[in-house]
C-alpha cells in the first residue's frame, strides 16, 4: 500500500509525472505528498503531467482541483499538462470542467506558464527561497 | 455475445472493471473517444456500486443492432437502494462527499441509461454505449 507517486523538484518547482493507473487511494496520497512537498520546499509552482493517464474521472478530476486550491492556499500555482483530447472531450461531457485549474499543451508550455506566474505575481512564493 | 461478470467489491475490483472494459471496448474496434467515455463512465458506476451500492457487480455483454455494435455494462448492487432518483440524476446531488456527476456524468456520456432502484433492495444501473453513437444522431 506504499505505491507512491514520485515529486521531482526543480528550482522553485515541483513536478509530477503520472505514468501509472491513478487508484483513488494513489490520488490521495499524492495530494498529500504535494500539499506537504509544496510547504516543505516552498515551491512557488506545481506542474502535473497527465499525458499518461487515458481517463480522468470526477474523482481524480475533483482531487486535482482540490490540489491545486491547497497549493494556492500555500503560495504556489499549478499548472496541468498534457491532457489527451478523448479525456478533455470525455471531462466536458461529464460535466467537471476544472474551473481554477490551469491548463496547459505539454510540459514545455506549462513550465513556460509557470515562470510567468512567478514572475507576476509576487504572493507566489519567496524567491529567496529558490536553489 | 459473451457476457463477462466481474465483482465490484474493492477499489482493486474498480480498476479491474476500468482494465477489462478498456480492452473489451479496444477489441471491439470502438474510438478512442468512445473508448474514453466508455472507461469513464464504468470508473463512475463502479465506483457508485461500491461507495453507495456497498459493493456488487458488474456484467459486460456485446450487442448487435443490426447496423452496429454496443457495449452494455450492467451495474447491481444490493445496497440501500435510492429514494429519489430524480435527484439523485440532478448534477451536484450527493450524499457521499464527491461531485454528485457520476451518474448524472455517465447518463450523458452514454447512448442509452437505465436505472431502477429499491430503497432497502438495491440498485440495477444499466449503460450502453453504440459504436459511432454521434453519427447516428
Amino acid at each position: 500500500m506504499s505505491e507512491r507517486i514520485p515529486i521531482l523538484k526543480m528550482g522553485p518547482f515541483l513536478l509530477v509525472t503520472i505514468q501509472v493507473e491513478l487508484h483513488d487511494q494513489l490520488v490521495l496520497t499524492l495530494q498529500d505528498d504535494l500539499t506537504e512537498q509544496v510547504a516543505r520546499h516552498r515551491a512557488q509552482g506545481v506542474m502535473i503531467d497527465i499525458s499518461a493517464l487515458d481517463i480522468v474521472d470526477s474523482f481524480i478530476g475533483r482531487t486535482l482541483a482540490h490540489i491545486a486550491s491547497l497549493t494556492r492556499l500555500l503560495g504556489a500555482s499549478t499548472v496541468l499538462v498534457g491532457m489527451r483530447p478523448a479525456v478533455a472531450i470525455t471531462l466536458v461531457e461529464l460535466g467537471l470542467t476544472l474551473p481554477g485549474i490551469r491548463t496547459a499543451l505539454n510540459v514545455e508550455r506549462g513550465m513556460e506558464l509557470l515562470q510567468r506566474l512567478v514572475e507576476t505575481d509576487p504572493a507566489a512564493g519567496s524567491p529567496s527561497d529558490a536553489c | 455475445m459473451r457476457a463477462e461478470q466481474l465483482p465490484i467489491r474493492s477499489p482493486d475490483d474498480v480498476a479491474r472493471v476500468r482494465q477489462a472494459v478498456r480492452s473489451r471496448a479496444q477489441a471491439m474496434g470502438y474510438s478512442v473517444v468512445e473508448q474514453t467515455k466508455l472507461v469513464t463512465a464504468a470508473s463512475e458506476l463502479a465506483r457508485n456500486t461500491l461507495v453507495y451500492g456497498l459493493g456488487g457487480s458488474v456484467e459486460m455483454q456485446e450487442l448487435e443492432d443490426g447496423f452496429t455494435q454496443g457495449l452494455q455494462l450492467v451495474f447491481e448492487d444490493q445496497g440501500p437502494g435510492i429514494d429519489d432518483l430524480d435527484q439523485a440524476l440532478t448534477d451536484g446531488f450527493t450524499t457521499g462527499g464527491g461531485m454528485g456527476l457520476g451518474l448524472s456524468g455517465s447518463r450523458r456520456l452514454m447512448s442509452e441509461f437505465d436505472i431502477q432502484s429499491t430503497p432497502g433492495a438495491g440498485t440495477r444501473v444499466a449503460v450502453v454505449l453504440w459504436k459511432r453513437a454521434g453519427a447516428r444522431r
